[in-house]
C-alpha cells in the first residue's frame, strides 16, 4: 500500500520541487508554479475521467435499468452526453468539478460533494494526529540514531524503518484491536466515538476533538481521543518509521561536515553542535519529509479507516468499491488525489523559499 | 627556559581498516613553545590527524592514543570531554581548510564569530556584536557592519578565510592550529591572510602550528619546521636551516621547489627509492 | 575451484564474457558478506521454493473443509491452527506464496519495462519528447498509488489479473525517472557517440546500449518496490477486490480472519507473518543489492 512515499519518489519530487522552487521566485515564477500545479490536477482528472469511461457498467443501463426500449436508452444517453465525443465530454466533466458537481451517490443517495465534506474531517483529525505522533517521535529518533551510528539504538531504529516498509497496516490494526482494546482495554474499539456520547457535541468543525473542546465537554473529549489513540498511533507509526530513516540520513550527512567540526573546535557544547549547526539546516528538508508523509498517511487511512470502522473518506471510498458506487469512488479519489498533489507541491515549494542559500 | 606550551609523546592515530587497522600518525613526539612551528609533507601524511588529534577531534572509529600529551601543564590525554571543550576555541583553536565548507551556511557571519565568544564568555549581545565588528576589522573586512549579516555563500573565498580566522582568535586562545589555511584561496590572496594571521600570532604572543604542504611558505612564516612523511617525522630544523637538510624526503621536496632564479627546463620529480628502504 | 576464482577475478580478462562473469562474481561474493542481503536472499528463495513444490510442503489441502475442526489454536497437526471453514492455515499460507509470487513477478514484467522504455526514451531524445513523457510521468508520480490503484480496479471490476494491472499502472513512473536520469549521464558520452557514427539507429542504440546500462538500477528499485507492491496486493485481497475466495491470497485471509481477531486471533494473524517476512525478505535484499551495485546511493531510504 503506497503508504509511504518510496525514496526513489521522495528524491524525484524533491528535484521536482526544487525545480518548482526556483520557479516560485519571481512573479514569472508564481505563474509558473500555478501552471504545474494545475496541469498536474488536470492530469487527475483525466485519470479519473478516464476510470469513469472505462468502467464495463454502462452509466444509462444504470439509470434507465436493463429492460428500457432502445428509444428510451438513446434518449437517456443523449441527455447524458455520453453521444458527444470524448474531449467535449471531458471539459463538460472539469466544468461539473469546477463547480462542486460530482453526481449523486447510490449507496447513501445523496450528493456525493456533501458526502465528501462530512467524512472528511474524520480523516483530517486521524491523519494530522497520525503525523504529529510521527513527528514527535520519529525526528528525535533519527537524530539518535545518526549520532550513535552502529549502537544499538541505531538498529532497532533501522529494523522499525523496515518495519515500516513490510507490515500491512490493516493487520497490524487488527493486531492492535486484539491487544490493546480486547485484551488490555487500554483503549476504546471501533468508531470514532460511543453510542452514548453520540450527537451531544454540535458539529462546528467536523473534528471531535476540537468541537468537544469548544463545547466543554470533557466527556466527550476523552471518550473521543480514546478511540482516536490507536488508528491514529498506527498512521503515527508509518510516519515515524519513514520520518526517523530520512531524519538519520540526513543527520548523519549534515555530521559529516566541515562546519560541524568547526563548531566542535571553538567548544560549542554538544547539544547545541547536534540542534543549531546539524539539525537547523536540515530542518526545511525535513519539512518536505513531513509534508510527504503527511499526504501519504491521508491515503494510507482507507485501510486503517477500513478495520477501525471510522467513518472517514477512506471507509466512503472502500464502502463505494462494494458497492460498485462509481461517482462516490470517483468522488473520493479525486478529494484525496487533490489534497495529496497540493500537499505534495506546497512543501516541495516550501523548501526553497524558506532556504537562505535559496533566498536572496 | 619555561616549560613549553605543548608537548607530545609518541602520538599515535590509528585507523580500523577492512586489511586491519592503519596507523596514519605513527609514534610521533615533539614541542612547542610561543612559537611559530610549521608542518609540511605531501598530502595524506598525516597533518591534519596531527592536528585535530590535539584538539582531540579525531571521530570514531579512529583512535588517538599518546604517551603524553600536555598544553600549558594540563593533560590532555586524561581530560574529560567536559573540560575539553572548555579549552577548545577558548585555548586552542583551529583555522579549517576550506572556508566554503568550514562555515555554516545558515548562519550569518556575526552570528558564527559571535557564538565563538559567547560559548567561552557569556556577554550583552551589544557588547557581543561590538567586539565582533572590532574582530572583523583587526582581520581587515571593510565594512564589518555589512560583513557580519552576510551568509558565508555571499562572501569570497578570501574574505570567508578571513572570517574563519576573526571567528577562531576572538576568544584569545594561547594557541592556533593552521591547517592549511590557504590551500583553497587564489595565489594572490594568500600572502594577505598569511600576514594576518602572523601579525594576530606575534601580537597576542600565542603559539601557531602551520600545516601546510607547502614548503617554501612555510618556511617563510615559521621558526621551526618538521618534516612529516608517511604518519612519522622525518626531519626537524629550524626555519633558515632548511637548506641543510639531512633527510633525502626533505631534500627531494627542496629540490622540487621552484626558484625564482630557475635555469632548469623541468622540476625533478620527487624520487621515493632513495628513502623508502630506510 | 581456485582456477576457477582465478580465471574469475583476472585482472586483464581475455573476453568480454570472462569480463562480465568477473564483474557478476564479485557482486555475488561482495552481497554474500552482507548478512541482510543474504537473509534476504533466504527468504526469497523460501518463497520461490514454497511456491514450487507447495503440494509437496503442504501438510493438507488449501480449500478442503472439515467444518468438525473449525477454529482449531495451533497444535502439532494444525501448525497454525485453523480457520472458520475448517481449512489448514499453514497449508494456505504455503499455497498463497504462489499468489504473491505470481503477483510480484508480473507486476515487474510489466511496469519495469514500461518505465525503462519511457525513461529511456524521453533521456535519450530529450527536448519536447523528454518534456511531455516526463510531464505525463511526474504526473503520476504526484499521485496517491493506493487509491489510483483501487480506483483502476473498481473500474475493472475485482479479481487477480485486474489488480496487477493497476498495481502495474502505478508502479512505473518511478522506473521512468531512473532511467531518464541513468541515460541523461551517459547519453552524450563517446561510446554512444561513437555507436551512433557507426550507422546504428536510435531503436537500436537504445534496446542494445542504453537500456542494459539503466538496468543495475532499476533492479534495485524493483527490488525494494516489491515490498509495497506486497502489500499493496494484500491490501487490495483484504477490501475484497484481488484474488477472490476461496483463493489463499494472503490479503483475504486475513480479511476472512477478521471476525475472529479477538478469540481466534491466529486466524488473521498467521498470514500478516507471512506478508512480513516476505515483505522483509525483499527490503532486505534490495538495501544490499544497492550497496553493492550503487553504493552511491547508500543511506538514502
Ligand atoms: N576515516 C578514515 N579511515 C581510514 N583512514 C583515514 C581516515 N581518515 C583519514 N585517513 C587516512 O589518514 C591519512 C592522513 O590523513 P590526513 O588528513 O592527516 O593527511 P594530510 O597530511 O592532512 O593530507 P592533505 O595534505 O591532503 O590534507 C591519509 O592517508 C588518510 O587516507
Ligand atoms: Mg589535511
Amino acid at each position: 500500500m503506497a503508504f509511504e512515499p518510496s525514496p526513489a519518489d521522495s528524491s524525484a519530487r524533491m528535484s521536482a520541487g526544487v525545480m518548482a522552487g526556483q520557479a516560485a521566485r519571481g512573479v514569472a515564477g508564481i505563474a509558473r508554479f500555478v501552471l504545474v500545479v494545475a496541469a498536474t490536477f488536470l492530469g487527475l482528472l483525466a485519470i479519473t475521467f478516464f476510470i469513469g469511461r472505462v468502467v464495463p457498467i454502462d452509466p444509462v443501463l444504470a439509470v434507465v435499468g436493463d429492460r428500457a426500449t432502445a428509444a428510451v436508452y438513446e434518449a437517456a444517453r443523449e441527455r447524458m452526453g455520453l453521444d458527444r465525443p470524448l474531449l467535449v465530454q471531458f471539459f463538460s466533466y472539469v466544468g461539473d468539478v469546477l463547480t462542486g458537481n460530482l453526481g449523486q451517490s447510490i449507496s447513501t443517495g445523496r450528493a456525493v460533494v456533501d458526502d465528501l465534506g462530512r467524512f472528511f474531517p474524520a480523516t483530517l483529525e486521524m491523519a494530522t494526529v497520525g503525523i504529529l505522533i510521527g513527528v514527535a517521535l520519529g525526528v528525535p529518533m533519527g537524530v539518535t540514531a545518526a549520532r550513535r551510528q552502529g549502537s544499538w539504538a541505531d538498529q532497532v531504529i533501522r529494523v522499525l524503518g523496515l518495519l515500516g516498509y513490510s507490515v500491512p497496516a490493516f493487520w497490524l490494526g487488527l493486531v492492535g484491536l486484539a491487544v490493546f482494546y480486547a485484551g488490555l482495554g487500554w483503549v476504546a474499539g471501533p468508531g470514532r466515538i460511543d453510542i452514548f456520547y453520540e450527537g451531544l457535541v454540535e458539529p462546528v468543525t467536523g473534528i471531535y476533538l476540537i468541537d468537544s473542546l469548544m463545547a466543554g465537554e470533557w466527556e466527550v473529549f476523552w471518550n473521543a481521543a480514546s478511540h482516536l489513540l490507536l488508528p491514529a498511533s498506527i498512521l503515527g507509526f508509518f510516519s515515524l518509521a519513514y520520518i526517523a530513516r530520512m531524519t538519520r540520513s540526513f543527520m548523519l550527512d549534515q555530521l559529516s561536515q566541515e562546519y560541524v567540526t568547526t563548531a566542535r573546535v571553538k567548544g560549542v557544547p554538544e547539544r547545541r553542535v547536534i540542534w543549531r549547526h546539524a539539525f537547523y539546516p536540515i530542518r526545511i528538508q525535513l519539512i518536505t519529509v513531513i509534508g510527504l508523509s503527511y499526504a501519504s498517511l491521508l491515503e494510507g487511512s482507507v485501510m486503517i479507516e477500513t478495520v477501525f470502522s471510522w467513518p472517514g473518506i477512506g471507509r466512503y471510498l472502500t464502502v463505494a468499491l462494494l458497492n460498485a458506487d462509481m461517482n462516490a469512488v470517483l468522488g473520493a479519489t479525486l478529494v484525496i488525489g487533490s489534497v495529496f498533489i497540493l500537499i505534495n507541491k506546497v512543501s516541495d515549494v516550501l523548501y526553497r523559499i524558506l532556504d537562505p542559500r535559496a533566498r536572496r | 627556559m619555561t616549560a613549553p606550551l605543548l608537548t607530545i609523546k609518541n602520538l599515535t592515530v590509528t585507523f580500523p581498516t577492512p586489511k586491519g587497522p592503519v596507523e596514519v600518525v605513527r609514534g610521533i613526539s615533539f614541542s612547542l613553545g610561543r612559537e611559530r612551528l610549521g608542518i609540511v609533507g605531501e598530502s595524506g601524511s598525516g597533518k591534519s590527524m596531527t592536528g585535530r588529534s590535539i584538539l582531540k577531534l579525531i571521530r570514531p572509529p579512529g583512535r588517538v592514543t599518546a604517551d603524553e600529551m600536555v598544553f600549558d601543564g594540563i593533560d590532555l590525554m586524561g581530560l574529560r570531554e567536559r573540560r575539553m571543550r572548555e579549552l577548545r576555541g577558548a585555548r586552542i583553536s583551529m583555522v579549517m581548510q576550506d572556508p566554503k565548507f568550514s562555515l555554516n551556511p545558515v548562519m550569518t557571519v556575526g552570528e558564527q564569530i559571535g557564538e565563538a565568544l559567547q560559548t567561552h564568555r557569556p556577554m550583552p549581545r551589544r557588547q557581543l556584536r561590538a567586539r565582533v565588528l572590532e574582530m572583523l576589522e583587526a582581520v581587515r573586512i571593510n565594512e564589518p557592519e555589512r560583513v557580519a549579516d552576510l551568509y558565508p555563500h555571499e562572501v569570497s573565498g578570501g574574505m570567508g578565510q578571513r572570517v574563519m580566522i576573526a571567528m577562531m582568535l576572538i576568544p584569545e586562545p594561547d594557541l592556533l592550529i593552521a591547517d592549511e589555511p590557504t590551500s583553497a584561496l587564489d595565489v594572490s590572496v594568500q600572502a594577505q591572510v598569511l600576514d594576518i594571521i602572523d601579525e594576530l600570532v606575534r601580537r597576542n604572543g600565542m603559539g601557531l602550528i602551520l600545516i601546510s604542504h607547502d614548503l617554501g611558505l612555510v618556511a617563510r612564516y615559521c621558526d621551526r619546521i618538521l618534516v612529516m612523511n608517511g604518519g612519522a617525522i622525518v626531519e626537524e630544523c629550524a626555519a633558515r636551516d632548511l637548506d641543510k637538510a639531512r633527510h633525502p624526503y626533505t631534500r627531494g621536496l627542496l629540490a622540487a621547489m621552484p626558484r625564482m632564479d630557475e635555469d632548469r627546463e623541468e622540476l625533478p620529480v620527487l624520487d621515493r627509492t632513495a628513502w623508502a628502504a630506510t | 575451484m581456485s582456477a576457477v576464482r582465478d580465471w574469475l577475478l583476472d585482472d586483464s580478462p581475455s573476453s568480454r564474457l570472462q569480463a562480465s562473469l568477473g564483474r557478476a562474481w564479485r557482486s555475488f561474493s561482495a552481497l554474500m558478506r552482507n548478512p541482510l542481503a543474504v537473509a534476504g536472499a533466504l527468504i526469497i528463495v523460501v518463497l520461490i521454493v514454497m511456491a514450487v513444490f507447495a503440494p509437496w510442503i503442504a501438510p493438507h489441502s488449501a480449500i478442503g473443509q472439515d467444518l468438525a475442526n473449525r477454529l482449531a489454536p495451533p497444535s502439532a497437526l494444525h501448525w497454525m491452527g485453523t480457520d472458520e471453514l475448517g481449512r489448514d492455515i499453514f497449508s494456505r499460507v504455503v499455497y498463497g506464496s504462489r499468489i504473491t509470487l505470481m503477483i510480484v513477478t508480473m507486476v515487474a514484467v510489466i511496469s519495469a519495462p514500461i518505465g525503462l522504455l519511457v525513461g529511456a526514451v524521453s533521456g535519450y531524445f530529450g527536448g519536447w519528447t523528454d518534456r511531455v513523457l516526463m510531464g505525463v510521468t511526474d504526473i503520476f508520480l504526484s499521485m496517491p498509488k493506493l487509491i489510483l490503484a483501487l480506483a483502476f480496479v473498481a473500474a475493472l471490476g475485482p479479481g487477480i489479473e485486474n489488480a496487477i494491472i493497476a498495481i502495474a499502472i502505478t508502479a512505473w513512473p518511478v522506473y521512468a525517472r531512473i532511467a531518464r536520469a541513468e541515460t541523461i549521464t551517459f547519453r552524450d558520452s563517446e561510446f554512444i557517440a561513437a555507436v551512433q557514427l557507426q550507422g546504428a539507429s536510435s531503436v537500436r542504440v537504445i534496446l542494445r546500449h542504453v537500456l542494459p546500462l539503466c538496468a543495475s538500477s532499476t533492479i534495485i528499485r524493483v527490488t525494494l518496490d516489491m515490498a509495497g507492491i506486497i502489500l499493496t496486493a494484500a491490501g487490495l485481497g483484504f477490501l475484497g477486490l484481488g484474488a477472490q475466495p476461496p483463493l489463499p491470497e494472503w490479503g483475504a485471509m486475513i480479511s476472512s480472519g477478521r471476525n475472529f481477531i479477538l478469540d481466534q486471533w491466529w486466524v488473521a494473524t498467521m498470514p500478516g507473518f507471512a506478508i512480513i517476512a516476505v515483505s522483509l525478505g525483499f527490503c532486505f535484499l534490495g538495501d544490499g543489492l544497492r550497496d553493492v551495485l550503487d553504493p552511491k546511493q547508500r543511506d538514502g531510504r
